[in-house]
């Protein structure tokens, strides 16, 4: 008995760290996003970076708390995560019948940014998710095609009771990014500022008791739901909360180790 | 309106998710400086768990579980903010001025920049001077780009840098107790809240 957990003790010590993750060039450029930066319709600029091919897995974050013990869900402060946070897991650093490669899901926007720290990296930008979230297979931007779109929205039409799948498991899109749209939602690190305001009748008067500076950004692009589903659950969300097909992956800039 | 009831979620959330965490309140040694001197560990809902430096107008460079030990009421902000950010700074005077002197004496008021690029310790310190603020028991902040974030991201701010080099974003003074937890937010700027002056005075008398 004493002898097994010991091999396991040893197996779980040598176990080697899991492969560098993959990070793709994006070459960045100027786009039309939903959320133009004056409000209107400049366009958003977006310059290269680089973004992880796959969104994060349970295997991978599970690593990531054996090794930043602060971060398991016996530790971690309700700070940093609600309740529920990795609570599909079996235990503080087991998996149980969570998939290693399915995609991390119940993590804090805190815990997400955390780990993407530990890779040297950081969680991407609103734009340079929406980037990236334009292409379809074939093309960098496909936002006009309404039988991409059709197929976008079919994924958010499922139900979300059966398992999430492994990641990977969508085609990869023009810039070589896998499960962008189809598997889960995704944290970006500004995603407390995607300020929208319900009424378009607001703006163009700002509410300067509420907003400093000029007035909140418009939504451009109405026909864009899947994207404009994004922004709206994003913006619903505070840092410390978690649900069940909320993940996350990492960018980096485009020279220079990390962020 | 929106924003309010957010902030009443919040709250409630706070209270739900401190079962996650030692609920022991901490007992906190406050020395004649103010300086706490934590005897027991930091809840796990308290703002301090976020443990990032802080530069004030004097280029004091402190941590900011270094306030740890007094009530404290928290903003952000930044210098080159015309509209709401003044509102801001009148919200807290208002507070401040609604307390007894000794009352005052045992509050710190504390703003935290939005914008490190910007807001140098000259440029918090002339806004300090413009508004007649009580150094040190007062400070303007300036930290890294990455703990803006994160600073905004506990204490419920929404912010976004737009172009003019102007910032976007909510308002929210927060209240926090001895130990870190946010004890009341005001949303309301350039008048008296009551309940915010209420409530800082509760925590001054040590509930």
């Amino acid at each position: 008995m004493l002898r097994a957990a010991a091999v396991a003790f040893c197996l779980a010590a040598f176990t080697l760290p899991a492969a560098a993750a993959d990070y793709l060039p994006i070459p960045g450029g100027s786009f039309a996003s939903v959320l133009p930066p004056d409000g209107k319709a400049a366009p958003a600029i977006v310059a290269p970076f680089r973004l992880r091919s796959l969104p994060v897995t349970n295997a991978e974050f599970l690593d990531f708390v054996r090794t930043h013990r602060q971060w398991d869900r016996g530790r971690i402060a309700s700070l940093f995560g609600d309740s529920q946070y990795l609570a599909h897991w079996s235990g503080p650093s087991e998996l149980g019948a969570a998939g290693r490669n399915q995609p991390v899901t119940r993590v804090s926007w805190f815990a997400a940014e955390a780990f993407c720290e530990s890779e040297h990296a950081r969680l991407p930008t609103w734009y340079e998710f929406e980037f990236v979230a334009a292409a379809d297979e074939s093309h960098a931007d496909a936002r006009g095609d309404p039988a991409w779109r059709e197929r976008i929205l079919d994924w958010y039409a499922r139900p979300s009771t059966t398992a999430l799948p492994d990641v990977g498991s969508t085609p990869k899109n023009f810039y070589g990014a896998r499960d962008v749209h189809g598997l889960i939602w995704e944290w970006v690190g500004d995603y407390a500022s995607l300020m929208i305001s319900g009424d378009n009748r607001d703006q163009g008067d700002p509410d300067l008791l509420k907003f400093c500076g000029a007035g909140a950004l418009s939504t451009q692009d109405r026909e864009n739901y899947a994207i404009l589903m994004r922004i709206a659950l994003l913006s619903s969300l505070k840092a410390a909360d978690t649900t069940a097909n909320l993940g996350f992956r990492c960018a980096k800039d485009a020279t220079g180790d990390g962020k | 309106m929106n924003l309010f009831a957010t902030c009443i979620l919040c709250l409630g959330a706070f209270s739900v998710n401190a079962d996650g965490a030692p609920a022991v309140p901490a007992r906190v040694l406050t020395g004649t400086s103010g300086q706490a001197v934590a005897s027991e560990a930091l809840p796990g809902d308290s703002v301090y768990q976020l443990d990032i430096p802080l530069t004030s107008q004097d280029a004091h460079v402190s941590k900011l579980s270094d306030l740890r030990g007094t009530p404290v009421l928290i903003a952000m902000f930044y210098t080159s903010c015309k509209y709401v950010c003044p509102l801001i700074v009148d919200s807290m005077l208002r507070v401040d001025k609604g307390l007894t002197a000794d009352e005052r004496a045992h509050l710190r008021v504390v703003l935290v920049s939005f914008d490190p690029e910007h807001d140098t310790p000259q440029a918090l310190k002339a806004v300090a001077v413009e508004r007649h603020l009580d150094l040190p028991r007062w400070s303007l902040d300036r930290t890294d780009a990455e703990s803006v974030r994160k600073l905004a991201a506990v204490l419920g701010v929404q912010y976004r840098a737009i172009e003019n080099g102007d910032f976007n974003h909510s308002t929210v003074i927060s209240l926090l107790d001895k130990d870190g937890r946010i004890a009341a937010r005001s949303s309301r700027t350039g008048e008296a809240d009551p309940d915010l002056l209420a409530a800082t005075k509760r925590e001054l008398a040590g509930k």
